[in-house]
C-alpha cells in the first residue's frame, strides 16, 4: 500500500477553497426591510450628532421618509409580481418574499406611518416651561418624581429616541411574517420586541404605571421568547434543520436525504409535537390569545397611548403573519394535531376576551380585552386551513389595524388635568361636548362590534365564512355569540358618550395637530371604505393568499 | 339602462339624512323643512314605484342588479313584489307624518352649545332609518338585506336613547336612565337576533354558494339545490329567530314596551309601524321562500307562539297604566295576528297578513301620534292623570277615538278587513287556533274602550282643564291618516290587487293550496 493510499484512509481531499459561495443577497426584494432598519440606524446617529433643538424634526422627517420609501418598495415589488408569479425565497432561504409577506409588510408600514404621526403629536399637553411636549417622558432615565426629572422637564428635553426605536420595531415586524427559517423568526421576534418593551416604559404621565407595564411585558415576553427558542431547538432536533421547507418535508416524510449525525432523533414525533407547541405558544403570546393574554391589559393600559395603538395594530399583524406561515407552510402535515388545539384556543379567546371586557372601567383596558376577542375571531380564519382562510385573515388584519390605531388616537385626545382621562366614567356626555370626536369614536366602536357597513363587519364575515366553509360551524356559532357579548360593552361606551349628562368636572377634548387628525381621518376613511366597498381589498388579499415554500 | 327607481327611492332619504345632519346649528327650522321636503319627495318616488308596478307582471319588477362584493358572492340586487311595494308605500307615507308630528320634539333646551345639534340629528336619523327600511324591502340579495336589517338598528338606537318626552313624571334624571336602558335593551335584543341570523346567512352561503334570493329559491324549487332536512331547519331557525325578535313575537317581545314607552310618540310609531314590519315582511319573503319545508315543519310552534302573543299582548294591554306601553302591548297582539296569518299558509291568511301590516301601520300611527299630542300637553304618560278630555279638546278626543276604534278593528275601518281575512284564513286550516284568536278581538275592544273611557270621558280633571285642542300642524298629521283608514276600510281593493298575486307566488313556493271547503254530502 502506498503512502498516499494509506493516508486516504483517514483523510479526504478537501474541496478547493474557491468553491465556497458568497452569500447571495437579493437587495431589491429585501429593500423594504433594509430601508427601515437603515433609517433606524440613521436615527441613532441623529441622536448622537444632531443638536437637541432640531432632533425632533429631523427624526420625524427621517421616519416618515423611510416608511413611505419602504411602502413604495413594497408596492413596487407587488407590482413587479413578487407577490404572485415571482414569489420566492431570498437571502439564502432566510426570507420569503411572497403575497402574504408583501401584504402584511404593507399593512405594518401603513400602521407604522400612522404610528409615527401619533408619536409626533405635540399639541395635546399644555406646553411645559414654554416647550411643546409629546406623550413621552422628558428623560426616561430619571426617577419619577425626582429632581432630575424636574430639571429635565424644565430644560425641555424630549425622548426623541422613540422614533429610531419605533423604526427598529417596524423593521423586526417586517421580517417576522416573512421569516422562512426558525432562527430568522426568532431574531425578528427579538428585534421588534425589545424596542417595544422600551417604548412601553417612557410615558410622560403616570410614569410608574408605564414602567410597571414595561417590566411586566418584558418579563412575560422574555419567558415567551424562551419558550419559542426551546421549541426551535426541539424542532431542529426533529428535522435537522431550521428551514421551514426542510421541516415541512420531514413532517410530510418526503425528505430527500438524512444527515447521519441526526438520524437518531430525526423524525421523532415527540420532538416535533413539543417543539411545534412551544413555538406556537410563543406566537400566541404575541398575538394575545387566551391563555397567553395576561400581559395585554396591563401593558395596553400602562404604555403611552400612541405606543399602545401602534403595538395593538402592528404586533398583531406581524404575529398573525408569522403564525399563519408557521401553520400553513411548516406544519400543514400536522394539521390534524394542531387544529383541535387551535379550535380550543380560538373559542376561549373569543369568549374570554368578550366576557372579561364587560367588567372593565378603563377605556384602554377595555380596548385591550376587545383586542383579545378580536384575536379569537382572527384565529377562526386561521383554523380554516384554506386559501380563503389566509386571505380572510389578511383582510381582517388590515381592517383591524386601522380601526385600532384610530381608536387609540381618539383616546389620546380626551384629557383632564392628569393627562388622558381613560376612566370610562369621565367619558360621560362626551357626545354633547364634542359631538364630532364622540361620533368618530362611535364609528370605531361599531367597527369593533362588527356592525354592517363598517370594515369590522366585512372582516368578521370573511373569517367566519372561511371557517364555515372549512367545516368549523361550531367556531362560527361561538364567534357569533361572543360578538353579541362584545357588542354589549362597545354599546355601553356609546351610551355613556351620548346618553349621559356631561359631568361638570369632566375632561376636555384637546384639539390635535394635523398629525393626529390624519391618523384618525385615515382610520375612519378606511373603516368606512372597507365596510361599504371591500371588494378591491378582498381581491388584493385573495391574490396575496399563497405562501411560497 | 333605465332609471334606477328603487335605488333612488332608498338613496334619496339617505342623502337627505346627510344633508339634514350638515345644516348649521342655528338653522334648526331649515333642517326640519329640509327633512320634510325630502320625505315628501321620497313619497313621490314611492308612489311612482306603486304606479309603475304591474300586479299582473313578473314576480319581481323594477329589478336592478350590479356586482358588489364578488368574494362573498354578494350582488346589489333589488326588486319588488306586491308585498314589498305595499310596504314601501306605507313607509314613505308615514315618514312625513312622523316628521311633522315630531316637529318640536328635538328642539334643544339649551341653545348656548353651538356644537350640539339635536334637531338636525333627530331628523337625519329618521331619514336614515327610512332609507334603510326601504332598501331592506327592496333587496333580493340575502346579504344585502342582512346588512341593512342590522345597520338600521344604529340610527334607531340613537333615536330611542337620545330623544325622549319633554316632560317625564319622574324627572329628567330618571328619564335619561330609563331611556338609555330601553335603547340598550332594544339594541341588544335585535343585535343578538341579527348575529344569530348572521351565522345562518353564512351557513346559507356554504350550502348554496350565493346569496341571490331568486336563484336560491329557483334552485330549491326545481330540486337542483338539495338541503339536508336538518340543515334547512337550522338555517330556518337562525333566520326566523332574528325576524321574531324584530317583529316581535312572544317571548322575544319584551324590548318593545320599553322602547315604545321611553321614545317620543313619533319614534314609537317609527319602531312599531315601520321598522318592525321588516321582521314580518322578511318572514314572508325569506323564511317561506328559502326554507319552504322547514317553514311547514315549524308552523305548529309558530302558530302557538303567535296565539300566545295575541292573547298575552292583549291581556297586558288591558292592565297597563301607561298610554304608550298600552299601545306597545296592543301592537304585540297585532303582530301575533300578522304572524299567524303568514304561517296559516292560506292565501287569505297571507293576504290578510300583508294588509294587516299596512293597516296596522296606519292605525297605530293615528292612535299613537294623537296619544303623543295628548301626552305632550299634560306631561304625563299615565292614564290616571287624565279625565274628561273630550269636553276640553273634542277634536283631539275624536281623533283618538277613531284611532282606537281602528286598533280594535271596527268594521268600516281598514284593520277590520285584514283581521277578518287573517282569522278566516287561519280558521280554514286550523279552526281551533282561529277560534281562540278571536278572543284577541274582544280583549282589544276592552283595552281600547277602557283607555278612552278613563282618559277622555268623566269629570274634567283640574290639570287638563286648560288643555288646548289639536293645532293645525297636528290636524294635518292626523286627518289624512283617518281618511286613509276609512277609505281602505270601505274599499280595500286597490291594495288587495297589488298584494294578492305576490301572495299566490309565495303560496306556491311552500307548495300549499288553499283547503277546499267541505260540503256535506247530500244524503
Amino acid at each position: 500500500m502506498s503512502a498516499s493510499a494509506v493516508h486516504s484512509l483517514w483523510t479526504t481531499a478537501a474541496e478547493p477553497i474557491s468553491k465556497i459561495d458568497p452569500p447571495k443577497i437579493e437587495y431589491g426584494q429585501l429593500s423594504p426591510t433594509l430601508i427601515v432598519i437603515g433609517a433606524a440606524i440613521v436615527g441613532v446617529l441623529i441622536e448622537a450628532f444632531v443638536p437637541r433643538k432640531s432632533r425632533y424634526y429631523t427624526q420625524v422627517f427621517v421616519s416618515v421618509v423611510a416608511l413611505v420609501a419602504s411602502f413604495a418598495a413594497v408596492i413596487g415589488l407587488a407590482a413587479g409580481g413578487y407577490g404572485t408569479t415571482k414569489a420566492g425565497i431570498a437571502a439564502m432561504g432566510a426570507i420569503a418574499v411572497d403575497g402574504p409577506s408583501l401584504f402584511l409588510q404593507g399593512t405594518i408600514l401603513l400602521a407604522g406611518l400612522l404610528g409615527v404621526f401619533t408619536f409626533a403629536e405635540r399639541r395635546l399637553d399644555p406646553a411645559a416651561h414654554g416647550n411643546r411636549v409629546d406623550s413621552f417622558a422628558a428623560q426616561a432615565a430619571s426617577v419619577p418624581g425626582s429632581d432630575s426629572e424636574k430639571a429635565a422637564v424644565k430644560a425641555g428635553f424630549t425622548t426623541t429616541e422613540v422614533f429610531p426605536l419605533l423604526l427598529f420595531a417596524i423593521g423586526g415586524m417586517l421580517i417576522f411574517p416573512s421569516a422562512n427559517d426558525l432562527l430568522t423568526l426568532f431574531i425578528a421576534l427579538e428585534v421588534f420586541s425589545l424596542p417595544l418593551y422600551l417604548l412601553c416604559a417612557v410615558a410622560r404621565r403616570k410614569r410608574l404605571m408605564s414602567q410597571e407595564a414595561a417590566v411586566k411585558y418584558f418579563l412575560l415576553g422574555a419567558f415567551a421568547s424562551a419558550f419559542t427558542l426551546f421549541g426551535i431547538a426541539l424542532l431542529y432536533g426533529y428535522a435537522g434543520s431550521v428551514s421551514y421547507a426542510t421541516i415541512a418535508q420531514v413532517v410530510d416524510g418526503t425528505v430527500p436525504q438524512i444527515t447521519p449525525a441526526l438520524a437518531d432523533t430525526m423524525g421523532n414525533d415527540a420532538l416535533l409535537l413539543v417543539g411545534a407547541a412551544m413555538v406556537v405558544m410563543g406566537l400566541l403570546f404575541k398575538v394575545g390569545a387566551v391563555p397567553f393574554h395576561m400581559w395585554t391589559p396591563d401593558v395596553y393600559q400602562g404604555a403611552p397611548t400612541p405606543v399602545t395603538g401602534f403595538m395593538a395594530a402592528a404586533t398583531k399583524v406581524a404575529a398573525f403573519g408569522a403564525l399563519l406561515r408557521l401553520l400553513y407552510v411548516v406544519l400543514p402535515g400536522l394539521r390534524w394535531d394542531w387544529r383541535p388545539v387551535m379550535w380550543a384556543v380560538a373559542i376561549v379567546t373569543m369568549l374570554g376576551g368578550a366576557i372579561v371586557a364587560i367588567t372593565q372601567t378603563d377605556i384602554k383596558r377595555l380596548l385591550a380585552y376587545s383586542s383579545i376577542a378580536h384575536a379569537g375571531f382572527i384565529l377562526a380564519g386561521v383554523i380554516a386551513t384554506s386559501p380563503d382562510g389566509v386571505s380572510s385573515v389578511l383582510f381582517y388584519l388590515g381592517a383591524y389595524s386601522f380601526v385600532t390605531i384610530g381608536a387609540f388616537a381618539v383616546v389620546t385626545l380626551v384629557r383632564d388635568a392628569g393627562g388622558e382621562a381613560t376612566h370610562l366614567s369621565k367619558w360621560a356626555g362626551l357626545g354633547r361636548r364634542s359631538p364630532l370626536v364622540a361620533a368618530v369614536f362611535a364609528v370605531f366602536l361599531l367597527a369593533f362590534a362588527g356592525i354592517p357597513l363598517t370594515s369590522g363587519f366585512a372582516g368578521k364575515f370573511a373569517v367566519f365564512k372561511a371557517a364555515a366553509e372549512a367545516g368549523a360551524g361550531a367556531i362560527v356559532v361561538v364567534g357569533v355569540i361572543s360578538s353579541a357579548i362584545a357588542a354589549f360593552f362597545y354599546i355601553r361606551v356609546i351610551v355613556l358618550m351620548f346618553f349621559s349628562e356631561p359631568r361638570p368636572e369632566g375632561p376636555t377634548v384637546a384639539v390635535p395637530s394635523l398629525l393626529t387628525m390624519t391618523a384618525i381621518g385615515v382610520g375612519v376613511a378606511v373603516t368606512l371604505v372597507l365596510g361599504v366597498a371591500p371588494q378591491y381589498f378582498l381581491d388584493l388579499a385573495g391574490q396575496a393568499g399563497v405562501f411560497v415554500r | 339602462m333605465s332609471f334606477p327607481l328603487l335605488t333612488a327611492t332608498a338613496a334619496l332619504p339617505a342623502l337627505g339624512a346627510i344633508a339634514t345632519a350638515a345644516v348649521p346649528a342655528a338653522k334648526r327650522t331649515a333642517a326640519k323643512w329640509l327633512a320634510l321636503i325630502v320625505s315628501l319627495a321620497t313619497l313621490a318616488l314611492a308612489v311612482t314605484v306603486l304606479v309603475r308596478f304591474d300586479p299582473g307582471g313578473d314576480r319581481y319588477q323594477l329589478t336592478e342588479s350590479h356586482s358588489w362584493i364578488a368574494d362573498f358572492g354578494v350582488r346589489y340586487e333589488l326588486g319588488v313584489d306586491g308585498i314589498a311595494v305595499a310596504l314601501i308605500a306605507l313607509t314613505a307615507l308615514l315618514i312625513p307624518f312622523i316628521i311633522l308630528a315630531g316637529w318640536h320634539d328635538a328642539d334643544p333646551l339649551e341653545t348656548g352649545n353651538k356644537r350640539w345639534r339635536p334637531t338636525q340629528g333627530f331628523f337625519a336619523l329618521i331619514l336614515a332609518v327610512e332609507a334603510m327600511v326601504i332598501i331592506s324591502f327592496e333587496a333580493t340579495d340575502v346579504f344585502l338585506f342582512y346588512i341593512f336589517f342590522e345597520a338600521m338598528l344604529i340610527p334607531m338606537y340613537f333615536l330611542i336613547g337620545g330623544f325622549g318626552d319633554r316632560a317625564h313624571e319622574h324627572g329628567e334624571e330618571t328619564a335619561a336612565t330609563q331611556r338609555s336602558y330601553a335603547a340598550v335593551k332594544f339594541l341588544l335584543y335585535n343585535l343578538v337576533g341579527g348575529l344569530i341570523m348572521l351565522a345562518a346567512v353564512i351557513g346559507l352561503y356554504v350550502v348554496a354558494g350565493n346569496f341571490s334570493l331568486t336563484e336560491i329559491a329557483e334552485a330549491r324549487a326545481n330540486g337542483s339545490l338539495d338541503m339536508a332536512t336538518s340543515t334547512e331547519r337550522w338555517l330556518f331557525l337562525g333566520f326566523f329567530f332574528a325576524f321574531a325578535v324584530k317583529a316581535p313575537l312572544w317571548p322575544l317581545h319584551t324590548w318593545l314596551p320599553n322602547a315604545m314607552g321611553e321614545a317620543t310618540a313619533p319614534v314609537a310609531v317609527l319602531i312599531t309601524a315601520v321598522v318592525d314590519k321588516v321582521g314580518t315582511f322578511a318572514m314572508l319573503r325569506f323564511c317561506l321562500q328559502l326554507f319552504p319545508e322547514a317553514s311547514t315543519w315549524a308552523t305548529p310552534v309558530v302558530l302557538v307562539l303567535a296565539l300566545v302573543s295575541i292573547i298575552y299582548g292583549a291581556l297586558l294591554a288591558v292592565g297597563q297604566r301607561d298610554i304608550k306601553r298600552l299601545v306597545a302591548y296592543a301592537s304585540i297582539s297585532h303582530f301575533g295576528f300578522i304572524i299567524m296569518g303568514i304561517f296559516a299558509m292560506t292565501s287569505q291568511g297571507q293576504s290578510g297578513a300583508t294588509l294587516y301590516m299596512v293597516n296596522h301601520g296606519i292605525s297605530t300611527a293615528a292612535l299613537m301620534l294623537v296619544a303623543g299630542f295628548l301626552i305632550s300637553r299634560r306631561g304625563s304618560r299615565l292614564i290616571a292623570d287624565y279625565g274628561g278630555v273630550q269636553k276640553v279638546a273634542p277634536v283631539l278626543a275624536g281623533t283618538f277615538l277613531i284611532g282606537g276604534l281602528a286598533t280594535l278593528s271596527l268594521p268600516g275601518l281598514a284593520p277590520f278587513v285584514s283581521e277578518f281575512l287573517v282569522l278566516v284564513g287561519t280558521f280554514a286550516r286550523y279552526p281551533v287556533i282561529g277560534i281562540i284568536a278571536t278572543v284577541g278581538i274582544v280583549l282589544a275592544a276592552l283595552y281600547v274602550l277602557v283607555l278612552y273611557q278613563r282618559t277622555m270621558t268623566g269629570p274634567v280633571k283640574a290639570e287638563v282643564a286648560k288643555m288646548p285642542d289639536l293645532r293645525v300642524r297636528e290636524l294635518v298629521v292626523v286627518a289624512p291618516l283617518i281618511v286613509l283608514l276609512v277609505f281602505l276600510g270601505v274599499y280595500p281593493k286597490p291594495l288587495t290587487d297589488i298584494v294578492n298575486p305576490a301572495v299566490e307566488q309565495t303560496m306556491s313556493d311552500v307548495q300549499k293550496k288553499d283547503p277546499q271547503p267541505e260540503v256535506e254530502a247530500a244524503k
